[in-house]
């Protein structure tokens, strides 16, 4: 490098001739090394912010453009990575408990059209109004031949409809591909299943999404592209659903009835083997909502699982059981009924006069109100309180639908003695036949409370011990003399073999506007278990409205109109579910009948 | 010296250079392949989800319901009542004398050579 030097010997001679200081020729000649030695260092500096600057702005215009193009292109498959072939795009399958196909996929052309390519606006749309009659000419004419340039036609074609259409011949009529929800069962199941409708929809695909029942509820589940379309497999038998489906229907109709819900139940293992609810609707074709009168009267309604209902005597047993494993009494315990037993200004009354005294287990046979009222103040309010929320009676179930939370129990909103004595009987509290399925699997499966599901489960709930195994056997001996015994409520419910236990109600229903109760319209509810020395199934059945006619006077008490339909369903499913007819033990836990 | 590393140094270069243009249209090849692969299985996922949906509708409850009732002539079915159930002991055991003559054969048959035996 040729530096310059400090003190240049010619300029100090000369500064020196001249009588200079020769001083100021160094300092000067510093100033200007350091001056240069900073302009060098700035345009160094300089330079490389610019080369960091151009670097930056390399990076993030890539990033920029990347993400440009991400946002503006179609989403393409991967194909580089091995794990991408077995992505399945489309909504998962919903089987059965044995594999058969409850809801699947269909592909299927969706109809749009850009008007600005059309030739023919005018026929193309005559031609589509002929080809669907739903459509209406003048609309389409109107839609085609406007400013628009895009007009969805039809949502779904059948591959027949697309032929017909692209016969026209007219290039402005496009067609997408569609993916469409199938449920080839038609109406089985239909409540439990809930429909599926579109959410985004593009011109080459569209989001199936489900809009009720399952479907809503393992919506993100079944979309889940990371589970590699593995089907969701539901609790339910389709066999069983069909044939209980069927009697449920036959019965309905054969007592006039204005709907008719039922629940069978594994009390172990908490699947919801079948569940109905009628009137039923297609879910291919999903109805839409009500706009006017009442809601539950619409077929989307669920019955079993949103209609809360008064259960009526169905829920005498858990207040026995109570007041059995509090130890207040036994099976043989002398309760007495004399009635109308008064509590302020009410009264309650039996729907027969059964004597002065009956034991516990007669109470339960013979139904009677003010016995099992009487127990209940035994309980009382708080105990009873907690029992029930114990059952699940105070919550919405947690079953696997969308519905299933609007189905919430209506409670008293003071709990008071008079509450307690007429919910004993189950008046006062509101529960859908669902509740009612799980408080009788806790007695049936030796005293646990287990939560219904509608998923296949590998193993046995284990669930908290409401009651003791002792009570819940005793409990089951009684609701077996309820069917068993010539004096019980529900002696039509004896099917040969299979030991049927349970107990009826009949609840009048309570007027819509409030004011009290309608004197001839009735909830008939069959509760019951079989068999009932070693119950491996429980089945809620129960009936709106129901009237048979067939004697002189028409009838209406569960035990005429509930229980044959129960006892039918029972006959009818028992064998397919695989349950063998079996010689009852003669002997049910030590019960006898005290007061005969 | 140098000239024989300049040369190699070239020589690799363009070794190089060839070697990643097969292997990127390999590559190519290969992913183009994947693609009609892909879109064979979906075409045949296609037709196998509208084989179980068909099966699945041809199989649906109502219908089998039906054809039963169509054909009770023939058929005589009922539905599954508890009296069908049997025991065991209640099978009888096939006579000897069926079993031989079921296994006499017309004519010769051949076995493959896995599963005959030599006379």
């Amino acid at each position: 490098m040729n530096r310059i030097p400090l003190r240049p010997l010619a300029r100090i001679l000369h500064a020196r001739q001249v009588g200079e200081n020769p001083d100021a020729i160094e300092r000067e000649n510093l100033r200007i090394r350091h001056e240069q030695m900073r302009d060098k260092a700035r345009q160094r500096a300089e330079g490389r912010l610019l080369v960091m600057g151009v670097m930056f702005f390399c990076a993030f215009a890539v990033i920029g453009v990347r993400m440009g193009h991400l946002a503006g292109s179609e989403p393409m498959e991967p194909r580089a990575q091995a794990k991408g072939a077995s992505i399945a795009a489309q909504r998962a399958d919903i089987v059965d408990r044995k594999g058969r196909i409850l809801a699947t996929n269909m592909e299927t052309h969706s109809l749009y059209a850009h008007p600005k390519q059309m030739i023919e606006p005018e026929r193309a749309a005559k031609a589509l109004a002929g080809i669907f009659p739903d459509l209406d000419e003048a609309r389409l004419t109107k839609d085609f031949t406007g400013a628009r340039k895009f007009v969805w036609v039809k949502k779904k074609i059948s591959p027949e409809q697309k032929q017909a259409v692209h016969d026209i011949g007219e290039p402005g009529l496009l067609f997408g591909p569609r993916e469409m929800r199938l449920y080839p069962n038609g109406k089985l199941a239909s409540h439990i299943l809930g429909g599926s409708g579109f959410g985004r929809e593009g011109v080459h695909s569209a989001e199936v999404v489900g809009v009720a029942g399952v479907e809503k509820f393992f919506d993100d589940q079944l979309r889940d592209p990371t589970r590699e379309g593995a089907p969701l497999q539901l609790s339910i038998d389709l066999t069983i659903q069909s044939a209980m489906e069927r009697v449920l229907y036959g019965g309905m109709n054969l007592l006039n009835a204005k709907g008719a819900a039922a629940v069978l139940m594994d009390p172990y293992t908490g699947e919801i083997v079948a569940m109905a609810s009628l009137p039923d609707f297609d879910p291919n074709d999903r109805p839409r909502p009500p706009v006017s009168g009442s809601p539950s009267d619409s077929p989307l309604f669920n019955r079993a699982v949103q209609g809360v209902y008064e259960l009526g005597s169905t829920f005498k047993i858990f207040a026995v059981a109570q007041a059995m494993d509090l130890g207040l009494v036994n099976a043989n315990t002398m309760i007495d009924i004399r009635g109308p037993l008064k509590w302020g200004k009410h009264r309650i009354r039996d729907f027969h006069y059964y004597g002065k005294e009956l034991s516990t287990t007669k109470v339960l046979v013979k139904s009677s109100n003010i016995g099992t009222a009487r127990l209940a103040k035994m309980v009382g309010a708080t105990r009873q309180q907690e029992f029930l929320k114990s059952i699940g009676m105070f919550d919405p179930t947690s079953i696997e639908m969308v519905e299933a939370r609007t189905g919430k129990p209506l409670l008293p909103q003071n709990w008071s003695e008079l509450s307690a004595m007429t919910i004993s009987y189950g008046h006062g509290i509101s529960t859908t036949p669902m509740h009612l399925a799980a408080g009788y699997a806790a007695i049936a499966n030796g005293g646990t409370f287990i939560k219904p599901t509608l998923l296949k489960q590998g193993s046995p709930q284990k669930g908290p011990r409401v009651m003791s195994a002792e009570t819940a056997a005793r409990a089951r001996a009684m609701l077996r003399l309820v069917v068993s015994h010539e004096e019980g409520t529900a002696s039509l419910a004896e099917v040969p073999g299979y030991a049927v236990g349970g107990k009826t109600g009949t609840a009048d229903k309570p007027k819509e506007n409030g004011g009290g109760y309608y004197e001839d319209k009735v909830i008939a509810t069959f509760a019951s278990m079989f068999p009932a020395h070693d119950p491996k199934y429980v089945l809620v059945v129960t009936l709106d409205e129901p009237e048979e006619n067939t004697g002189g006077e028409a009838r209406r008490t569960a035990g005429w109109t509930a229980v044959p339909v129960a006892a039918e369903i029972i006959s009818r499913v028992a064998p397919l579910l695989g349950l063998r007819p079996d010689i009852e033990p003669v002997q049910l836990a030590g019960i006898t009948l005290a007061s005969q | 010296m140098r000239f024989l590393i300049y040369g190699l140094t070239f020589l690799s270069m363009i070794g190089f250079g060839f070697w990643a243009y097969r292997e990127n249209y390999e590559t190519q090849a290969a992913l183009s392949e994947v693609g009609r692969l892909q879109s064979d299985i979906g075409a045949a996922r296609e037709r196998l989800g509208v084989l179980r949906a068909e099966w699945a509708y041809l199989n649906r409850p109502d219908r089998l319901r039906e054809l039963a009732n169509l054909n009770y002539d023939r058929l005589q079915l009922m539905p599954f009542s508890s009296d069908q159930f049997g025991r065991i002991d209640q099978i009888a055991y096939p006579q000897m004398t069926q079993v031989t003559e079921e296994l006499e054969f017309e004519g010769t048959v051949e076995l493959s050579s896995n599963g005959g035996q030599e006379p």
